[in-house]
């Protein structure tokens, strides 16, 4: 099961990175989004991975025995969910605002905080 | 007791965010419980720098949880330094800001944020937890995104475009380092890591997310070839916020890459520590070059800031005992002035109407004492005796001659100078060149608000008081070098075992 994760992950990474280049803010944030995913996957194939035996403690034991899933990486890819989505949440409306105040998305015609461009 | 010391310094701006939010509708109210919570978080990271100075690490197992289970807070005299340094900066910005911001600004939750971000710091700071550092960042993070923008100007969303789109990266790149960390040592507790680290097998893999760890925290401190993000955006923000994020960002990101190179990945020095050289010689330079090209005050500030990150990589890069007191040193020192640099900017702009310094001019004559208050941290900052700033470029130039690094040592002469170039042009073109619109444009120091000219006051004495009087934090630098060096000591304060 881990060989194909970690094949969606490399893709997902690659698909990502293609997105990012562009110079279309909305492009970019799209590959983030995409990134986020592929490193999510990444830390639950790093907790390696165990099927069909949830980390349950039975009715008549005290603690867990045998195979179990590890319960951690969930842990990690929720906080890792909430967090990126809050941060998407945030860039998509700064894009917006961008958008609106300065009339692009395109990031190389952001020009405004720099420095006026020497006459050629 | 004590390690509930470490939980305050968070509970404290957790709170007065709170409060902060809750008094939104009344701005005096919200001004007040604002600063108030300021010096509260100051007074309490005085005492829990206290304790860990007389009793030794502070350490704090979250619930109760034994590590490495659980959330573990652990503050060494390192942690304890920078916590009380943020909260002088955060102080001192808080207080500047009451004569800055106006109603606009206030309503844009700049209170709020302002304490969300020292959550994110302080957390920062105290965690002995590599995810909960990921957490602490993101804290940072999202708060410095709405603070970026809380003017609103076409300038500050063009800025806020291009830090937001670079830290979105770094802190996936932070995460990937994480997983892969995790994957191989099984823990994300740092002294377990710290533990494991030696007994894995495939240091190849080891190396490689060590480096991943090394371009995220880079990213964040704003090294050689990562800092573009930086000159791009400090200029736009409010005076009080690019002063707090001029003062504690970046350097934040260099606390963690100190902690993951002498706690957590001691184990490959020839290809890591080598880089890191590498690192700070080129940052360093660039840095002062890139300064040396601008004409606007908070543009030269921000490229000197990359420059100066580069003093505390090298420190780190060379690892011998004294380097590290460089670093150690040139962190606090660096802190305070770099802070108080960008306040002096924002009010010679508001008297003399511009931060482009074609555009200004006249200050010495209209406001001779500003021109005092510019000199102590800009010399510092160039490395004059006897200010703060040579007494950490002397530690780290030496350090660097001991043992043999002379192309090191080099470069940061060579930037020490051209740092005084910079100096010096913000000198002659704001201060003494006659204003171009007329002397009468430059307006006395008076017209600025005391709560303006009493934080860069402050910082400026603690500037002087550094330089004349090193050597009691040269002993604190020098213990913390010395907890740094010896990581298993901190596993044995975390872990309890051995003791």
């Amino acid at each position: 099961m881990e060989l194909p994760l970690v094949l969606l992950v490399g893709l997902l990474t690659a698909v990502a990175t293609w997105l990012m280049l562009s110079r279309n803010l909305i492009r970019l944030l799209l590959g983030f989004a995409v990134l986020g995913n592929a490193v999510n996957l990444a830390i639950f194939v790093a907790g390696r991975l165990t099927r069909d035996a949830p980390p349950l403690v039975p009715l008549d034991a005290e603690t867990l025995s045998g195979a179990f899933a590890n319960p951690l990486p969930q842990a990690l890819v929720l906080t890792a969910i909430v967090i990126g989505f809050g941060l998407l949440a945030f860039a998509l409306v700064l894009a917006w605002v961008a958008y609106e105040r300065l009339g692009t998305i395109r990031t190389d015609a952001m020009r405004i905080a720099e420095p006026p461009e020497e006459k050629a | 007791m004590a390690g509930w010391l470490a939980a305050l310094v968070l509970i404290v701006p957790i709170l007065a965010a709170g409060a902060t939010t809750l008094a939104h509708g009344k701005p005096r109210l919200q001004a007040m419980l604002s600063v108030g919570g300021a010096l509260i978080l100051l007074a309490l990271s005085v005492a829990l720098l206290a304790v860990v100075l007389a009793q030794g690490m502070v350490v704090l197992q979250a619930g109760n949880w034994a590590a490495p289970f659980g959330i573990t807070l652990a503050v060494d005299t390192l942690g304890a330094v920078m916590t009380v340094i943020a909260a002088v900066t955060a102080a001192a910005c808080l207080a500047f800001s009451l004569g800055e911001i106006g109603e606009r600004e206030q309503r844009a939750w700049f209170h709020p944020l302002m304490h969300v971000l020292m959550l994110g710091v302080c957390g920062a700071f105290v965690t002995g937890d590599l995810f909960n550092l990921y957490v602490w960042f993101e804290v940072m993070l999202i708060a410095s995104f709405g603070l970026m923008a809380v003017g609103g100007t076409k300038a500050q969303i063009d800025g806020a475009v291009k830090y937001v789109a670079l830290n979105l990266v770094a802190t996936l790149m932070f995460l990937l380092a994480v997983a892969v960390i995790y994957g191989l040592t099984g823990t994300l507790n740092f002294a377990d890591i710290a533990r494991s680290v030696p007994s894995v097998a495939n240091t190849g893999v080891l190396t490689a997310a060590a480096t991943l760890l090394m371009a995220a925290f880079g990213m964040k401190a704003a090294v050689f070839p990562l800092f573009f993000w930086l000159p791009a955006a400090y200029h736009t923000p409010l005076v009080s916020v690019s002063a707090v994020f001029a003062g504690l960002l970046t350097k934040v990101g260099v606390y963690a890459l100190i902690r993951a190179f002498t706690l957590l990945f001691p184990h490959d020095p020839g290809w890591t520590h080598t880089l890191l050289l590498w690192i700070a010689g080129l940052t360093m330079v660039t840095g002062v070059l890139g300064a040396a090209a601008q004409s606007e005050m908070r543009r030269i500030l921000s490229w000197h800031i990359i420059s100066q990150i580069g003093y505390m990589v090298m420190g780190l890069a060379l690892a011998t005992p004294l380097a590290l007191v460089g670093s150690v040193f040139y962190l606090v020192h660096h802190i305070i002035v770099k802070a108080n640099l960008f306040l002096i900017a924002g009010v010679a702009a508001r008297l003399a109407g511009s931060m482009d310094l074609k555009r200004i001019g006249g200050l010495y004559r209209s406001a001779p004492w500003l021109g005092v208050l510019f000199f102590i941290p800009a010399f510092s900052l160039a490395g004059f005796p006897p200010l703060s700033g040579f007494w950490a470029k002397l530690v780290l130039v030496r350090a660097a001659l001991e043992i043999g690094s002379w192309g090191i040592a080099a470069a940061a002469l060579v930037t020490g100078l051209l740092t005084i170039f910079s100096m010096t042009k913000i000198w002659g073109e704001a201060f003494w060149k006659p204003h171009p619109e007329g002397d009468a444009a430059a307006r006395p120091l008076a017209e600025a608000p005391a709560t303006m000219l009493g934080p860069i006051a402050a910082l400026a004495a603690g500037t002087v008081a550094i330089g004349l009087f090193a050597q009691p934090l040269y002993v604190v630098a020098e213990r913390a070098a010395r907890e740094l060096l010896d990581p298993a000591a901190y596993v044995a304060a975390v872990l309890g075992t051995g003791r």
